[in-house]
């Protein structure tokens, strides 16, 4: 045995060492999907780490009035980081990246995506983007303060590295926009026969219609960062009202691309718990059609809303009430997809297993997160609440206890499948229950302060919001002890617990289909598929 | 979408091409003579026929299958919804 | 490793567009200020729009147009085998955005010469709304410039492997997919010619 094997866990078969390869360079430069799906998710993963600190000293500052642990700048730049982070370096290309490249083109019954080497560009590009987002932490001006919105005029005049850290986002965006090219393609072009449209499960369903959110909105993202580097290194004066410019079209095009950016946040959520219910439910999906409908309706519809970000903001009202219309129209595809996954568990046979709760916690959070943004999305309401917590608790219960849920309900489903080994169940219910709790009381908090009209991004408050303020951050401190036992638990099992067979769940979609870990192929022979992902008969699972 | 290629014939080419010189000295000649504010939706209105030219002919697109068709129809509705949108809150305001 | 054994050449060339859509959207956010800019100031941007030098505008016109027509022939040349014509049409595509980019530079440093570039004492001084188009001006046509100078790269490269033989009848999509990306700077300057330089 030479030495590279014995840094293996034991167990590991498949993609792992079928190649013959090991070391960095056979991960760094390799062109399968899996590979890089794992390198898109250790990397997003990290990001999220490094995130969910900045959140965390964020909720000690605020824990009580005045001064805590830092000065009112670093205060600024620690939110402004904490949401580039979180929004640019994990969410954003979290689920794509990651459980999109690992599964997609195994769900398809495709050996690797279109074009594989674009495929590890894109990851590239991704690193490369992060670490020019670093580097402006640490250089120049020190770290941006203009919140992730990089709002004009302010992030003209600031005297923060904000040109450096754009540019590493408008790195980022490309790598996003070669995602969308290589999903939309993979998914047209590299369907196993018999692998028809109706067939396509309903994560690829979602992919697709977020890859297309990706083609077509993230460009006006990267225009839109462009503008910015100009206006502060050339003084085009664009968005300057004193040279005729406009600052509300800055907003305009920012919200172009960042409110559909939140549905490429959600929309692969979505899939992933269409994908748990029925498994963990042992029934078909119920409304296959409407729910893969629903997925491009809410790509559709929700890049026309971007206005309601700007209510405000002294648009002209004919433009508010247009843009609070279109808002209550994505309330209908949303309305469907969770009256489909509740009809999916009616009469199941329901297994609340830890991938099941992560799913089933999902649709509550993202009930709130969504009713609460038909508040936000109302003007008469909106003007009320507009720029207060009660925006950052409905922008996290959508995004975290939506998304993020999602996310770690697809760690507990899917990682498993390409390492070979499985977490405990006990202290993974544990970790999910603590997170739970913790995070209903860190962000429902936020909601009831904002009620009360405690503004978003303030360093300091009013004594009268103190006693809310320290539950919420009693609430992140549960959150972060239940997320760290969730972790150690899947991270030790994935390492060294019990190996897992084929078909754990006993799920129908093809990802199931082939051994545990998958092999670098992915299918001994091309597949030909005669059921649907959800025909738990036809696929011969009891 | 077919995987068999068309080939389109010099002769074609240049008559395209022809097309597209005519126009340009068309909207030169246009902005010349035609005055207000009417003559951008005709500087418009000639761009678009030139661009037609060029993504039926030298794109090829005149030769591909529905769905790159769609694909492109669906891109350009969406840009049009971006500035038609926009312009709610720009012409109210 | 995984190396695709086939080639796809319908899923290379959907993937090309897709890209290709992804460009549009790029300019389209420029043409978006254009449209919103020009209605709240048509006269300063009529005004404007009668400063620039109408024949830098039309000669780049009638260079980009004919470039496009030589990479459309290309493309046909190589379907039909003819390699030599191929190599000569790619070449005078790639020394038609060399000609481009000169005339570019020439235009820019007339302008410069006279004032006007972002920020200049001259634009400060002048009405707001001309201030904003020539900002406008200069990132549109960077823009696109930087797509000209990307595409003639990209055509060199295409045009070395045509005359090595590695782009031939059967196997020619490096052509098309570059052809593509030169016809769509060709379509982005369709529209930038009449809007910067045709607004009176």
């Amino acid at each position: 045995m030479n030495p590279a094997e014995n840094m293996l866990p034991a167990g590991k078969g498949g993609f792992w060492i079928d190649t013959g390869k090991t070391g960095i360079a056979s991960w760094i430069f390799s062109t399968d999907h899996k590979r890089i799906g794992l390198l898109y998710f250790w990397s997003v993963f990290g990001f999220f780490l490094v995130g969910v600190l900045l959140g965390l000293l964020i909720r000690i500052e605020l824990m009580a009035p005045g001064r805590t642990i830092m000065g009112p700048q670093t205060y600024n730049a620690l939110f402004t980081v904490h949401g580039v982070v979180m929004v640019f370096l994990f969410i954003i290309p979290g689920f794509q990246g990651s459980f999109g490249n690992l599964v997609m083109p195994i769900q398809i019954g495709s050996r690797d995506v279109a074009f594989p080497r674009l495929n590890l560009f894109s990851w590239w590009l991704y690193i490369a983007g992060a670490a020019i987002i670093l580097t402006s932490l640490f250089t120049g001006g020190g770290p941006p303060d203009t919140g992730w919105t990089f709002y004009l005029p302010f992030s003209e005049r600031t005297g923060t590295n904000v040109s450096l850290a754009v540019f590493g986002v408008f790195i980022v965006g490309f790598s996003s926009i070669l995602t969308g090219v290589n999903f939309v393609t993979t998914i047209h072009r590299l369907r196993a026969e018999g692998m028809t449209w109706g067939r396509l499960p309903l994560f690829v369903w979602s992919l697709y219609a977020t890859a297309w959110v990706q083609i077509l909105a993230t460009p006006i993202l990267g225009i839109t960062l462009v503008l910015i580097i100009a206006e502060r290194l050339l003084g085009t004066g664009l968005f300057d009202p004193a040279r005729g410019g406009d600052p509300l079209m800055y907003q305009h095009l920012f919200w172009i691309y960042s409110h559909p950016a939140v549905y490429i946040m959600i929309l692969p959520a979505m899939g992933v718990v269409t994908e748990i219910i029925p498994v963990f439910s042992r029934k078909p999906i119920f409304g296959y059609r409407m729910i893969a409908f629903s997925s491009l309706a809410i790509a559709a519809a929700g890049s026309l809303v971007w206005g309601h970000h700007m209510f405000t903001s002294g648009m002209s009202d004919t433009a508010i009430l247009v843009f609070s219309f279109l808002t209550f129209v994505v309330a209908i595809p949303s309305a469907i997809k969770v009256f489909n996954w509740v009809s999916t568990l009616y009469r199941g046979s329901i297994s609340l297993e830890a991938p099941m709760l992560f799913a089933l916690s999902f649709i509550l959070l993202f009930s709130i997160g969504g009713l609460t943004g038909l508040i936000l999305g109302a003007a008469a309401t909106d003007i009320h609440v507009h720029d207060t917590h009660f925006v950052v608790g409905h922008f996290h219960y959508v995004i975290f206890g939506g998304s993020g849920f999602a996310f770690f309900g697809a760690m507990h489903y899917w990682l498993p499948k390409f390492y070979g080994r499985r977490y405990a169940e006990k202290p993974a219910i544990l970790g999910w229950g603590l997170m739970f709790v913790g995070f209903n009381i860190l962000y429902f908090t936020m909601m009831v302060l904002g009620m009360e009209g405690m503004p978003r991004r303030y360093y300091d408050y009013l004594p009268e919001f103190a006693r809310l303020n320290f539950v919420s951050t009693m609430g992140s401190w549960i959150l972060a002890v239940g997320l760290a036992i969730l972790l150690v638990n899947l991270f030790r099992g994935l390492r060294s617990g019990e190996p897992v067979g084929n078909n754990p769940w006993g799920g129908a979609t093809l990802e199931w289909s082939i051994p545990t870990p998958p092999p670098t192929e992915n299918f001994a022979k091309e597949p030909v598929v005669t059921h649907g992902p959800y025909d738990f008969r036809g696929a011969g699972i009891p | 979408m077919n995987t068999t290629t068309h080939v389109i014939g010099y002769r074609t080419l240049t008559a395209v091409w022809l097309g597209l010189m005519a126009l340009t000295a068309l909207t030169v000649w246009v902005s010349r003579h035609s005055l207000g504010i009417g003559h951008v939706w005709g500087s418009l209105a000639i761009a678009a026929l030139k661009g037609g030219l060029v993504i039926a002919f030298f794109m090829h697109m005149r030769y591909e299958g529905r769905l790159l068709r769609g694909l492109l129809f669906v891109t350009l509705v969406t840009l049009a919804c971006f500035i038609g949108l926009t312009f709610f809150d720009v012409l109210y305001r | 490793m995984s190396q695709p054994t086939h080639k796809d050449y319908a899923g290379a060339k959907l993937g090309m567009w897709l890209f290709l859509f992804t460009e549009l959207l790029l300019f389209g956010g420029l043409f978006l200020l254009y449209a919103v800019y020009l209605s709240r100031y048509p006269h300063e941007f009529a005004a404007a729009g009668r400063e620039m030098h109408l024949v830098f505008g039309t000669v780049n016109t009638v260079i980009l147009i004919t470039s496009s027509l030589l990479v459309a022939m290309a493309v046909t040349a190589v379907k039909r085998d003819d390699h030599r014509l191929a190599f000569v049409l790619v070449g005078g595509t790639v020394v038609c955005a060399a000609f481009f980019l000169v005339d570019k530079y020439l235009e820019w440093g007339t302008e410069i010469g006279r004032g006007i570039y972002p920020g200049s004492p001259r634009l400060v001084a002048g009405p707001a709304g001309e201030s904003v188009f020539y900002s406008l001006y200069y990132l549109t046509t960077g823009l696109h410039g930087l797509h000209v100078l990307i595409g003639g790269i990209l055509l060199a490269v295409v045009a070395v492997r045509v005359g090595r033989g590695s782009i031939h009848a059967g196997d020619y999509i490096w052509l098309e997919n570059g052809a593509l990306y030169w016809h769509l700077v060709d379509l982005v300057w369709i529209f930038i010619f009449p809007l910067y330089y045709l607004v009176l």
